[in-house]
């Protein structure tokens, strides 16, 4: 039987990995994907977060449910991912048009 | 039915003006038909108001509530004054309503003119009703707002928007200090209520210090001060006639700048209890006659004439309110409500019949063309200026009486007031009515349609008889009169004579004007001396804050400061720039970190 803290502990590594592959990759692309294991770790601590949260709904049925409140705001982190899985690889495609680069350490002319 | 006329009394003018400016703005005629229809029905609930005893209990409903210390709720007060002061609202109000559809007949903007004098009707009419400060200073705005909305109704003209500006600037001056009135009251005495706040007073007068109590009632005076257009800021009324003339009549003459002195009286339990406080609100009330009289010796628009004239009368209540006596105010406020809005629309009608011209030298020998209008004016020219028998003679007698009593100084310069009153009157009607016509448009000058003859008529009757004692009882607690002499009425008569021969002596046959008083023909300076300061002031302010910003904050701390404070502030900052996007990430992780440590282990 898993429990809470194997899905948060799971959680938790994704998360780890994801942070690390963002600060440590140099291909922005890959940059971006471990951004989104990051969203996706997140969505996992709170789905499973949700599934241990049992409450009476009464006007559910009977007996403890789960409550759901949390696994609507993942689908709205899915979504949201999506949007901006769309917009960031855009902007992607048009710095590597101008630049003709995707790596990090090429793409710092704002600095001093 | 009883509890909610009040109501009905009151809202039937918002909702017209609602209506005119949301659906009828294009069908002109329909607009002043609703209004005029509005006003009727307001009319109609005040005279059965008028004919009912007085309600018991509150009428009230709780509107703001910010906990047990500051509640403010709208509610209705009927008693002997607000009925009163509505039947004079509604039945002047209804009168000019009427006028106007002779007078704005041809009017682009009349949709608008319309509901512009329901707007008015609405928000006098909860000054009238008003049980507490707080709705009572709401309604004081809205009078504002209308009467702004009403002189600069013609707003393409310059000095139309110039004085609507003007006149709701000047307000703003006297009402801030009403409103510091009432917060001080508040504090005070911890309620908005006129019903609370009078069985309070004797607490109030004990908790707090003389002083403090003549400064709570002054500031709630500079209300009056502002609107009932009292000395110093008297300068808005006279440029308040850029508007249409019924407007004067209607707002500047009888009903608006009539609050200031019923407010006085609505609260005369508060502003009584500060002997004073009366006294100056006196000898404003006097100072206000006197020069408002004498401006008004020099002035050549017939409007403007007016406007001085009621300043002056309106100094007559003010000083009756200052001689502790609100029911001498209440008199005279009733009966110049009929007779000064007579003469204003008695003016409107001439001006009209002249072609929107509005200097009395080019008018002359209107007596025969004008038949209706020569005498309804001439009646209210009479009343105004105290002949026996008709209604400003009664309440000015009222007044004079309570003044020769209370101060002679007051009494002595009222006197000189009222042989002004008839020196300028006089002088307007001999230049106005008898001699030669001077104009073409005066020559083929006629009385106006029946729409504005009419009113003038009613209006006429009611100048004679409003100030009747055995009529006017019926309305009004009357001033008591004991041990009266006949030396005040002997007075009040010999200068009233005096002042009749002075104007026929002086401008009988004349085609232009003989005297030559600058002081008095440019109002004393008051406009310019004002004008002076404020430029005086603007400059200084305008000249201390350029410096302050070139010496200080430039020369000081941007530039000088650390030898170059923002320079030296820039280079240390951009070094956090270096241009790594994982460098930022890695802070931003740390960043994070740190806060969670911080809130969660520390």
């Amino acid at each position: 039987m898993l429990t809470l803290n194997d899905y948060l502990l799971v959680s938790g590594l994704l998360f780890t990995i994801g942070f690390a592959g963002v600060l440590l990759r140099r291909n922005i692309i890959i940059i971006f994907m471990s951004l989104e294991i990051m969203l996706n770790a997140a969505n996992l601590s709170l789905v499973a977060f949700t599934r241990f949260n049992l409450i009476a709904q009464p006007k559910l049925g009977p007996g403890l449910l789960p409550n759901y409140n949390g696994q609507m705001l993942v689908f709205f982190i899915i979504t949201v991912a999506a949007a901006e899985v769309a917009v960031g690889l855009a902007i992607i495609v048009a710095l590597y048009r101008a630049r003709q680069t995707t790596h990090v350490e090429d793409i710092n002319s704002l600095k001093f | 039915m009883a509890s909610s006329l009040p109501w009905i009394i009151l809202f039937t003018p918002l909702l017209s003006a609602v209506f005119i400016t949301l659906f009828t703005q294009k069908q002109r005629g329909l607009s002043s038909v609703i209004s005029i229809a509005a006003v009727l029905v307001s009319l109609l609930g005040s005279l059965l108001v008028f004919a009912q005893p007085n309600p018991v209990g509150k009428n009230q409903f709780l509107w703001l509530d910010l906990g047990n210390a500051f509640q403010v709720s709208i509610g209705v007060t009927i008693d002997q004054l607000s009925k009163v002061m509505l039947l004079v609202v509604t039945i002047v109000g209804a009168l000019v309503h009427i006028y106007s559809l002779g007078y704005m007949a041809d009017d682009e903007g009349k949709s608008r003119y319309f509901a512009g004098l329901s707007l008015f009707m609405f928000s006098m009419l909860g000054i009238v009703l008003a049980n507490n400060f707080v709705m009572m200073f709401i309604f004081w705005e809205l009078v504002g707002v209308s009467s702004f909305i009403l002189i600069g109704h013609w707003f393409s003209k310059d000095s139309a928007a110039a004085a609507a500006n003007k006149a709701f600037i000047t307000n703003r001056l006297g009402d801030f200090g009403f409103m510091l009135g009432i917060l001080v009251v508040w504090i005070a005495a911890g309620t908005f209520n006129f019903a609370e706040l009078s069985t309070k007073m004797p607490a109030m007068i004990h908790g707090i210090s003389a002083t403090m109590l003549a400064v709570a009632v002054l500031l709630i005076f500079c209300g009056t001060v502002g609107k009932s257009a009292q000395f110093p800021l008297h300068v808005w009324l006279p440029d308040a006639m850029e508007g249409p003339t019924p407007v004067s009549a209607l707002i500047h003459a009888a009903t608006m700048v009539a609050a200031g002195v019923y407010m006085l009286c609505r609260v005369f339990f508060l502003v009584g209890a500060s002997p004073e406080a009366l006294n100056i609100i006196a000898w404003i009330g006097t100072v206000t006659a006197v020069l408002a009289a004498l401006m008004a010796t020099q002035e050549n628009d017939i409007k403007r004439i007016l406007a001085y004239s009621t300043l002056s009368q309106l100094g007559y209540m003010v000083m009756a309110v200052g001689l502790a006596a609100p029911d001498a105010a209440m008199f005279h406020l009733f009966t110049h409500a009929f007779f000064k809005a007579l003469l204003f629309l008695g003016a409107g009608a001439i001006i009209y019949a002249v072609h929107h011209e509005q200097d009395i030298w080019k008018m002359g020998g209107l007596m025969k063309k004008m038949p209706l209008t020569f005498i309804t004016f001439v009646v209210a020219t009479l009343a105004l200026t105290g002949f026996p028998g008709l209604s400003g003679f009664f309440s000015k007698d009222a007044i004079l009486a309570t003044a020769f009593e209370h101060s002679k100084p007051i009494f002595w310069l009222a006197l000189g007031t009222a042989f002004l009153t008839a020196f300028y009157m006089f002088r307007l009607c001999v230049i106005v009515f008898l001699g030669k016509t001077k104009t073409n448009h005066a020559d083929h000058a006629h009385d106006g349609p029946g729409v504005m003859v009419i009113p003038l008529l009613i209006l006429g009757v009611l100048s004679v008889v409003s100030g009747w004692p055995f009529i006017v009882g019926h309305f009004l607690t009357l001033p008591h009169e004991e041990g009266h002499s006949l030396f005040v009425p002997g007075a009040a008569l010999s200068v009233f004579v005096l002042g009749v021969i002075a104007a026929f002596a002086l401008y009988s046959g004349k085609s232009e004007e003989p005297l030559s008083l600058p002081l008095f023909a440019n109002k004393f300076y008051i406009d310019e001396i004002y004008a002076f300061l404020i430029r005086w002031t603007h400059d200084l302010l305008a000249n201390l804050t350029a410096a302050f910003d070139r010496l200080v904050l430039d020369g000081g701390i941007v530039r000088g400061l650390f030898g170059g404070g923002t320079y030296g502030a820039g280079f240390v900052l951009r070094f956090l720039q270096w241009g790594n996007l994982q460098g930022y990430a890695l802070v931003f992780g740390a960043g994070v970190v740190a806060l969670i440590y911080y809130t969660l282990f520390k």
